[in-house]
């Protein structure tokens, strides 16, 4: 289970996050969603851990996996070392299964400069769940990707959730992508940010992109 | 390489023209006046020796002041507190005269090869320090915080997300550091030991053999372009590899 309880989170002077907190399931998809700026970035950089210096406590499994809004991949390793370096303990033949169901097996041994955007994208999906994550971080991973390719890899993300069951929080800007792959939307809002709604979604899956 | 070849051929037609008008053996021989004493010194082990006493000094110094130049940029890259106190050090030992390092280092540790390698080596930290740090300022910070959340272990955040960004200038820094740190070696000879390249050349410059110290130093000067071409090259390409791909 993971709860997060931020009292607040402050650059400076200046206070971004405020009173956030909430609790999520193994196998539950939270979507955050919120103006641009309002520091849905900040709060998963908490979650994830990257960013500690705040006031609270946030309790997360230690098998986590984030996909940023780049790729973030090692460029100097090729696809297939990109997730095993990652991920030591799940051997060459896990990797290439994971390549295989991003549906970039066949470049495993290219280096990421290589592939095309979307490809890289796939590749940091197939690291991400690799390594079979409690906690699934995704911080818009579907920006700057055209109408067809966004579909391709939110529907692929749809599945890989599915087969895996994570717990997921995944920040978005986009209200059709978060009903269709999340059950529960929070939104942000203020300043500094608080929920201002917390909400499950009962259509999932319907609201069609 | 066309070019090459034929700006080296320039040179040595400069050097054939410049001992026809000096006309003093003596003063500046010809190129091939040289082969005959390359050949005896050769044969008598003598050159080989001290090419290698040399080399072995090189070899020590480089690593030496590589790694630990390494680890010191390093640090000072990542940690501004540490690089606020350690800057004017570097500012001192950058701008402190290699001859002043070597007589200090002799007088102090002795007229051993101790004192030698510590006198290079401390010339050279400095330099690879001041390129590393440069590197490990420019730190992809997305990089740090995908290994950090996907809990990299250390030495594979070092060897896999670490070092290969700082390779481009930990490279810069060994093709910059070998050329120097020969130069430096020499003189280290030259003022204090008693074989190497650089204590022959004191040797016949004492007494003013021109042949042999143009001699010993090509040799020499061709032991280090061997060790560009057949070291320094091919690890630069490796660590290029990806970017070429």
């Amino acid at each position: 289970m993971i709860r997060v309880d931020v009292k607040s989170k402050r650059f400076g002077a200046e206070a971004v996050l405020s009173g956030i907190g909430f609790t999520l399931e193994q196998g539950e998809t939270l979507a955050i969603l919120g103006p641009s700026g309002i520091g849905k970035s900040t709060l998963l950089r908490l979650i994830a851990g990257i960013d500690r210096d705040y006031e609270g406590t946030i309790e997360r499994p230690d098998n986590m996996a984030m996909v940023f809004q780049e790729p973030v991949l090692l460029p100097w390793r090729c696809a297939l070392d990109n997730v095993t370096l990652v991920h030591p303990g799940i051997g060459e033949s896990a990797a290439l299964a994971a390549l295989e169901r991003v549906g970039i097996a066949e470049k495993a041994k290219q280096y990421p400069g290589q592939l095309s955007l979307g490809q890289q994208r796939r590749l940091a999906l197939a690291r991400a769940f690799a390594g079979r994550p409690d906690l699934l971080v995704m911080d818009e991973p579907f920006v700057s990707l055209d109408a067809v390719t966004g579909e391709e890899m939110v529907a692929l993300t749809e599945n890989l959730i599915g087969e895996t069951r994570p717990a997921t929080i995944l920040v978005t800007h986009s209200e059709d992508e978060a009903r269709r792959l999340a059950g529960r939307i929070i939104r942000l809002d203020g300043q500094p940010a608080t929920i201002s709604e917390d909400r499950t979604v009962t259509d999932k899956g319907k609201g069609a992109l | 390489m066309a070019v090459r070849i034929l700006s080296l051929a320039s040179l040595f037609l400069f050097w054939i023209c410049a001992a026809v008008l000096m006309d003093d053996p003596s003063v500046l021989p010809q190129p091939w006046a040289l082969a005959g004493p390359f050949a005896a010194s050769f044969a008598s082990g003598e050159l080989p020796y001290h090419l290698a006493m040399t080399l072995w000094r090189v070899v020590w110094a480089f690593f030496l002041a590589m790694s630990i130049g390494i680890a010191i940029g390093y640090v000072m890259g990542r940690f501004p507190a540490i690089d606020r106190w350690l800057d004017p050090w570097l500012v001192v030992f950058l701008n402190l005269p290699a001859l002043v390092l070597i007589v200090l280092c002799y007088l102090w540790i002795g007229l051993n090869d101790v004192a030698a390698i510590t006198a290079v080596v401390l010339n050279k930290i400095p330099n690879v320090a001041t390129v590393v740090r440069e590197g490990a300022r420019a730190l992809d910070p997305q990089l740090s915080a995908m290994a950090q959340v996907f809990r990299m272990r250390t030495l594979a955040r070092l060897r896999h997300v670490v070092l290969p960004q700082l390779a481009p200038f930990i490279v810069a820094a060994a093709r910059s550091g070998i050329a120097v740190i020969w130069k430096i070696v020499l003189v280290v000879e030259f003022l204090g030991r008693s074989n190497g390249v650089g204590f022959q050349i004191h040797l016949y410059f004492q007494q003013f053999d021109v042949a042999m110290v143009l001699v010993y130093s090509l040799s020499f000067i061709a032991v280090m372009l061997a060790v560009e071409w057949l070291f320094l090259q091919p690890v630069e390409r490796s660590v290029r590899r990806w970017r070429s791909a």
